[in-house]
């Protein structure tokens, strides 16, 4: 149990995706202009992620248990695209007020490194079942917390006034810099309660 | 034929400074920012991608009249996938070093918007020879840009060049700019400056992040000023000609325009593609 609490924290904070493993980075400079869209998108990702990690689990044991694991790359990433098609399809079907919300965000997910990047690293890190699917929770529930949070800073910079060269994507980068560093200010703090 | 000959040249040097995939179109930020720590694996990560990008333009050229319209964003990236893990492979068993150092980065060279925007933006309409040329050109921009942006943060970070001490101790690195903080601003530093350099700013709808912006944003994007710019009543979005690539150097390559009104949002209407040629 500590040791999933552990994950699950070190994934948002220490670890976050977007801020320290640089996974996600399209999105993130892409859709936190305002915060609605962001938690939009952030959603579809957790959804995404949890989903993803639960079918590619028992696809990698089959994987390693054939000795076929250097197909992980190709297997993963065709399970990813053929889930988020799936998932898109059964809401559109049956849930369409979940469909209406997320729907415009699920294309956009299949090749979001993100969601690639915490299957691999669950297998990396040769989790197990729970362990994977608490790292990836956490790694979505993470990327949410950075979205939003850029999201309400990219919104005060609109105001202000920047110099030309700046404009636009890089002062955007330089702004995520600084959020980046208050994220930096967790470290050692996960292993410090948990460890 | 003769006309796209004598094109070769421009394409293979269009990648540098004006195309610059990672500078001008902002194209794979991911692996940009995540790689540029060290100079040695900046390199390795430049030319695994470029070795990617090569035979999967060559290969999604030579088959652009094979693969359908309809599934060609999955042929496009089981392809991909396919040669990431070929290199992926080749890496592991000869310089194990960048393997260990690129992580997880080197499998997730398959979903960098480069590979896929050029495969989708530019392959699939052009002869296998200027695709080739393409493929070099932009690689090899991209591994110039991730090896300036490295050589920065390596040097002034860690006191270093690809591993070889610099300074001898006399100077205290900047260590914050080998951290994740130092990667978003000297990547917003570079920008800036090559926005300097050429003297106008780089396109706001690029690559992966324009793709996104269509999702929601791409209004706010273009009009900054217009305060309640609905996402879904974006009047853009909803006409095919949202997708239309108006040539091929628009880095608006991205595949996946979402399109809220057709069933498989993967695959923006065929017709668009046609009208593309048109």
């Amino acid at each position: 149990m500590k040791e999933w609490i552990s994950i699950f924290f070190a994934a948002i904070l220490t670890g976050n995706f977007v801020l320290a493993k640089f996974l996600g980075i399209c999105p993130f400079l892409g859709v936190s202009k305002k915060v609605n869209t962001a938690v939009g998108m952030s959603v579809a990702v957790i959804f995404v992620m949890a989903l993803a990690t639960a079918v590619t689990y028992p696809v990698n044991v089959l994987l390693e248990r054939r000795d076929m694991a250097y197909l992980q790359t190709i297997v993963f990433i065709l399970v990813i695209a053929a889930l988020v098609q799936f998932v898109e399809t059964v809401l559109k079907r049956f849930l369409k007020p979940l469909y209406q919300a997320l729907g415009i965000y699920l294309p956009l997910i299949t090749t979001n490194c993100a969601v690639l990047g915490v299957v691999l690293l669950n297998v990396q890190n040769r989790y197990g079942f729970v362990s994977s699917m608490v790292n990836s929770i956490g790694a979505g529930v993470g990327f949410l917390l950075a979205m939003v949070i850029f999201a309400g800073v990219r919104d005060r910079m609109e105001q202000s006034s920047i110099p030309k060269a700046f404009n636009g994507l890089p002062a955007t980068l330089v702004a995520a810099s600084i959020v980046s560093l208050s994220f930096l200010g967790f470290g050692g703090v996960i292993e410090k309660i948990f460890g | 034929m003769k006309k796209e000959k004598e094109k070769l040249l421009p394409e293979l040097t269009k990648g540098f400074l004006k195309e610059n995939p990672t500078l001008r179109l902002v194209l794979g930020t991911c692996p940009t920012l995540a790689i540029s720590t060290s100079v040695s694996a900046a390199l390795g990560m430049g030319v695994s991608a470029t070795i990617v990008l090569l035979f999967s333009n060559v290969v999604i050229s030579a088959l652009r009249r094979v693969i359908p319209d309809k599934v060609r964003i999955p042929a496009y990236i089981t392809i991909i996938a396919g040669l990431v893990t070929l290199v992926q492979m080749l890496v592991k068993a000869y310089v194990p070093a960048i393997d260990k150092s690129l992580g997880i980065y080197l499998p997730l060279i398959t979903v960098n918007c480069i590979i896929l925007g050029r495969a989708d933006g530019y392959a699939n309409r052009h002869s296998v020879a200027a695709s080739a040329f393409d493929a070099i050109g932009m690689g090899c921009g991209f591994t110039a840009a991730l090896f300036l942006m490295a050589a920065v943060r390596e040097v002034l970070g860690a006191g270093a060049f690809a591993g070889i001490p610099l300074f001898g101790g006399r100077m205290t690195p900047i260590a914050i700019l080998i951290l994740p903080p130092g990667g978003f601003f000297v990547y917003g530093c570079m920008i800036a400056l090559a926005n300097k350099l050429q003297g106008r700013p780089a396109k706001k709808q690029t690559g992966c992040e324009a793709c996104n912006a269509n999702s929601g944003d791409r209004n706010q994007e273009a009009e900054p000023r217009t305060p309640n710019a609905c996402p879904n009543s974006n009047p853009d979005r909803s006409s095919p000609n949202a997708y239309l690539l108006p040539s091929d150097r628009s880095p608006n390559s991205c595949p996946l325009s979402p399109n809220p009104s057709s069933a498989s949002c993967l695959l923006p209407p065929a017709s668009s593609e046609r009208g593309c040629e048109a």
